[in-house]
């Protein structure tokens, strides 16, 4: 799965749990300052990207997750 | 070989009672925001808390759990010298003995019955409708008290970011009784000792009088939301499969008013038909722990919105972690 495949995934997800347009989920973005995406719905996308994309993303590790880039890298080293 | 005599069954228990107790004093999001840097409008949103109640100095878990056990039992119909078990579920009751429900029964007159607390956090109120539910089809009792009460408020550190927005006071109660047709289904309960300190009050009470500081409690946040979001979608289709119900005969869904986010989230999961009413107390309530149930139901039937034997979804969810769920028919 290539990054942008990762990358458009994510932006699905995080439109579904935060109502944020698809197409403003960009690699630079920071989950909470750019799109304003709170550390409960941070969570609910940690747990809608396990089940998509196969990958176990700890407690531990969603707090380095802070841009959109951390995750999308995460995903694609971990699957 | 001696035998026994096996003790004469119930063929049914249900709610026959409900009643509830909210503190006077309103607390607003702007007062609990000042210590921690924070805003009403930040409050709202993280949890939907819009304002919640703190009980007077005076009051106690125990005192307001006896004014919402005396407005069940007078709901039910029945005096307290009827009631043959008093049980509270609580974990801010200020001894760890005597019990509050041995309090609770002394100051509702509740003479002959047995007495004893729940300690199982946010999900106490529904052990407790497990635990009523079995002891009265086993035949031990026929009428039973069931008390959520907290003051949290006793244990609040007004500086803790994660906490000191969330929690707050108040008391719920049922009476459970003989019934000729079942009001409550079979529970799906558990918990997770492996997460003790997920929620948890610290320092202990042994340290706590040893350093002098208080114990007050403190909550990993994103870790129970991930829990609760994660695992309670599943207990409570379970509980539903196991009630003979389809999602489309209940009335409502009340879940323990944790916080209007993880409500949202197990719902997103449930699927649940638009019909079905989702409780939403904790917008003037805040999180009152074992009360929360009981109080969001009481204020659901006084608004009218669910009526004398409406079926709903009970789930609560907490320290221990800890968790139950089951459907009951509406006193």
């Amino acid at each position: 799965m290539s990054h942008e495949d990762i990358l458009a995934g994510l932006a699905a997800i995080v439109n579904e749990v935060a109502g944020i347009p698809a197409e403003t989920v960009q690699m630079e973005k920071s989950f909470v300052d750019d799109l304003d995406v709170d550390s409960l719905s941070m969570v609910e996308v940690v747990m809608a990207c396990e089940d998509k994309f196969g990958v176990t993303i700890p407690d531990t590790e969603v707090k380095n997750l802070n841009t959109v880039a951390d995750a999308v890298n995460y995903i694609a080293a971990n699957k | 070989m001696s035998t026994l005599i096996t003790p004469v069954a119930h063929a049914a228990a249900g709610l026959i009672g409900l009643g509830s107790y909210r503190p006077e004093r309103i607390v607003t999001n702007d007062e609990v925001a000042v210590r921690i840097e924070s805003s009403d409008e930040w409050i709202r949103e993280r949890s939907g808390i819009i304002e919640r109640r703190y009980a007077t100095a005076e009051e106690t878990a125990a005192s307001m759990g006896a004014v919402a056990g005396a407005r069940a039992i007078k709901d039910a119909g029945l005096e307290p010298t009827d009631i043959d078990v008093v049980m509270v579920a609580t974990f801010t009751h200020r001894f760890q003995t005597p019990s509050a429900a041995a309090e609770v029964s002394h100051l509702v007159g509740a003479t002959n019955a047995s007495a004893f607390d729940i300690s199982a956090a946010c999900a106490g109120f529904c052990y407790g409708l497990a635990i009523a539910d079995s002891l009265i089809r086993a035949g031990s009792a026929t009428h039973i008290l069931v008390v959520g009460t907290e003051k949290l408020s006793d244990f609040l550190n007004p500086d803790d970011r994660g906490t000191a927005f969330i929690f707050a006071d108040g008391a719920g109660a049922v009476v459970v009784s003989a019934t000729t047709t079942q009001g409550i289904s079979p529970t799906v309960w558990g918990a997770d000792g492996s997460a003790m300190d997920a929620i948890i009050m610290e320092p202990d009470s042994v340290q706590a009088g040893i350093t002098h500081e208080p114990s007050l409690i403190t909550m990993q946040g994103q870790r129970v939301f991930r829990w609760a979001v994660g695992s309670m979608g599943d207990v409570c289709k379970d509980a539903l499969a196991k009630s003979g119900l389809q999602a489309s005969d209940l009335k409502a869904f009340v879940p323990h008013q944790a916080n209007l986010r993880i409500t949202s989230a197990i719902v997103k999961h449930l699927d649940l038909p638009e019909s079905v009413i989702i409780a939403k107390d904790i917008e003037y309530t805040g999180n009152t722990s074992a009360a929360s149930i009981p109080l969001a139901l009481d204020a659901l039937r006084s608004s009218g919105q669910i009526k004398s034997g409406d079926p709903v979804l009970l789930v609560g969810f907490g320290a221990g972690l800890t968790y139950a769920a089951q459907v009951a028919l509406t006193p």
